[in-house]
């Protein structure tokens, strides 16, 4: 199929990248026990002071919380929405179905920021203003599409006919889509929460136009900090963030495997 | 006979229901399209061609007719090509590793994409800012092999701007190339090589053009996220290279210049939609 010297080539640009991805987060991991203020790796003793630090980085409680509130909400209120539309698309029964789940995704390859400078025009000129409630409004847009790409994604391997052979088979409505419907969709329900509650927890381009001093969110916090005075404490944030992800990825890889979410069926 | 006297309406109530379950289904997600994404963008074209005195294209020939943002622009440009292309390159060729990996190397390579996938980008872009410092791992580790003897130069400079936005942006590329590469029948290269096709000629003329579906999708996608990425070149490079992003940001947080700040949005979005309708378009090509 291929010749030899093409196969070694991919193997080579595979492990490079395997590497090269990797690189930045092993770093940070390794400077975030450094024995000295410099980012030094820890090879001559390791120091986990740093970690002791994070909670006295100014104003950080506040945004960490911020950040959550944000993320869980938006992420919770764009999965009811965003089921309930990837079902209605589903059925068949909409008209236009194709035209809606396109405008459903797009906000996904549209620049951030022009949302975010977009956004805050918007609600302005409707005298919306209030940061939280602003962010929490913006942060549905920013969650919506991973929702609607992944269960538009996942519904389409469900076969509505089993809820009618489940109520056939003597269930109620309501029981069979209970007990036939979200057990099917349940993994893709998942991966849909998991990474769109990333996207909101990560995201600055949007936020940064509607947040103010008092309510700053965690990554803009983090920017701050990063700009201002840089040491080991953000490293050590940024690693205990890194481990957060880590455990939801090992979550959805023993829900759902890793290969079903890269697109791939076998 | 029977059938057409009867009343029509007593056919309809079920569709009708259907549809209107349907339309209730998905309200919630039209208006948080509608209200908070689709009238927001169109209220930004407004700001952009507005100022004290009324309408007014000034905002763009300010953005268009001055060299300093028409270099602005072609930074931007350069940002997504560059790394778009270098993206490609190190993804195409690893997607086919990638798609022959079993078993736990398949699992091993995949949790290597998916990681860096999911960790936040202001991570990533600092961990970098750590890497390439002077006082850095990369240039320590280049002094004690001996390679270079004093420190050279890498954060703030263009090399590292790409070298962060290329490992940032990577796996929207190999993704995608991978999700087609993996279904891809090996078949269709046998029969080639059957039919006497050289194994550069499978590549060209098969392999190639099945894969690219996939190729499109990830260079859309990387293009579009590197073309306006704002986090990357402030940590990595900040005022000497100023792009279409970091010019918006400063005309909204800084200078207080809404109208030129939309025009600058609205050209950003005006790149977004061509690569979107491009690839939309590519993608539906014959066959």
């Amino acid at each position: 199929m291929m010749t030899r010297a093409a196969i070694v080539v991919c193997w080579v640009m595979a492990i490079a990248l395997a590497l090269f991805l990797l690189a930045p987060l092993l770093v940070i991991a390794a400077a975030s026990f450094s024995p000295t203020p410099v980012f030094d790796l820890p090879l001559t003793g390791a120091s986990t002071r740093w970690y002791g630090k994070i909670g006295r980085l100014d104003g950080f409680w506040p945004s960490l919380l911020l950040s959550l509130q944000i993320a869980l909400l938006s992420t919770a209120i764009s999965l009811v929405s965003g089921t309930l539309a990837a079902i209605a698309i589903a059925r068949g029964k909409l008209p236009g179905a194709g035209v809606f789940a396109t405008a459903l995704v797009s906000p996904l390859m549209m620049p951030g920021l022009v949302l975010g400078i977009a956004l805050l025009q918007g609600f302005r000129a409707v005298g919306f203003t209030a940061p939280w409630a602003t962010l929490l409004v913006a942060h549905l847009v920013i969650t919506l599409p991973y929702v609607a790409r992944t269960m538009i994604s996942g519904l389409a391997r469900f076969d509505f006919t089993l809820i009618e052979a489940a109520r056939t088979l003597g269930c109620t409505y309501p029981g069979s889509v209970l007990r036939v419907m979200v057990p099917a969709l349940a993994p893709s329900f998942l991966i849909a929460g998991i990474f769109s509650f990333l996207a909101s927890f990560d995201n600055y381009p949007v936020s940064i136009f509607l947040a103010d001093v008092r309510t700053k969110t965690l990554p803009i916090r983090m920017l701050q900090y990063i700009e201002e005075a840089p040491d080991p404490t953000l490293a050590a944030l940024s690693t205990l963030i890194l481990a957060g992800t880590v455990i939801l990825l090992f979550v959805s890889d023993r829900v759902v495997g890793l290969h079903r979410m890269a697109g791939t069926s076998d | 006979m029977t059938e057409a006297a009867l009343p029509a309406p007593m056919a309809a109530p079920p569709v009708d229901r259907e549809r209107l379950a349907a339309i209730g289904f998905v309200l919630p997600s039209f208006l948080i399209i509608a209200g908070v994404f689709a009238l927001p963008l169109v209220l930004l074209l407004g700001v952009s061609i507005v100022d004290a005195s009324g309408l007014t294209l000034a905002h763009y020939k300010r953005l268009l007719g001055t060299p300093y943002y028409l270099w602005v622009i072609w930074n931007s440009l350069r940002l997504g090509l560059l790394t778009t292309l270098i993206a490609f390159v190190i993804s195409y060729p690893a997607a086919f590793a990638l798609a022959r990996a079993r078993g736990p190397l398949r699992s091993l390579l995949l949790a290597t994409l998916f990681l860096p996938l999911a960790a936040s980008v202001i991570v990533k872009a600092f961990a970098w800012t750590i890497l390439l410092r002077s006082d850095g791992i990369v240039n320590e580790t280049l002094i004690a092999l001996g390679v270079i003897e004093d420190p050279i130069r890498m954060i703030f400079t263009e090399s590292a701007l790409i070298v962060g936005a290329v490992n940032i942006f990577l796996p929207f590329m190999i993704l995608p190339i991978y999700a087609i590469v993996a279904q891809l029948d090996p078949r269709y290269a046998e029969a080639a090589a059957t039919l006497g096709a050289s194994p550069v000629g499978t590549f060209f003329r098969v392999i190639l053009p099945l894969t690219l579906p996939g190729i499109i999708a990830g260079v859309a996608l990387v293009f579009s996220l590197s073309v306006s990425a704002y986090v990357v070149p402030t940590l990595l490079i900040g005022e000497r290279y100023p792009t279409l992003a970091t010019t918006i940001a400063k005309a909204y947080l800084l200078a207080r210049e809404p109208g030129f700040g939309a025009a600058a949005g609205v050209v950003l979005l005006a790149i977004a939609i061509a690569v979107v309708a491009l690839s939309a378009r590519l993608s539906r090509e014959p066959k």
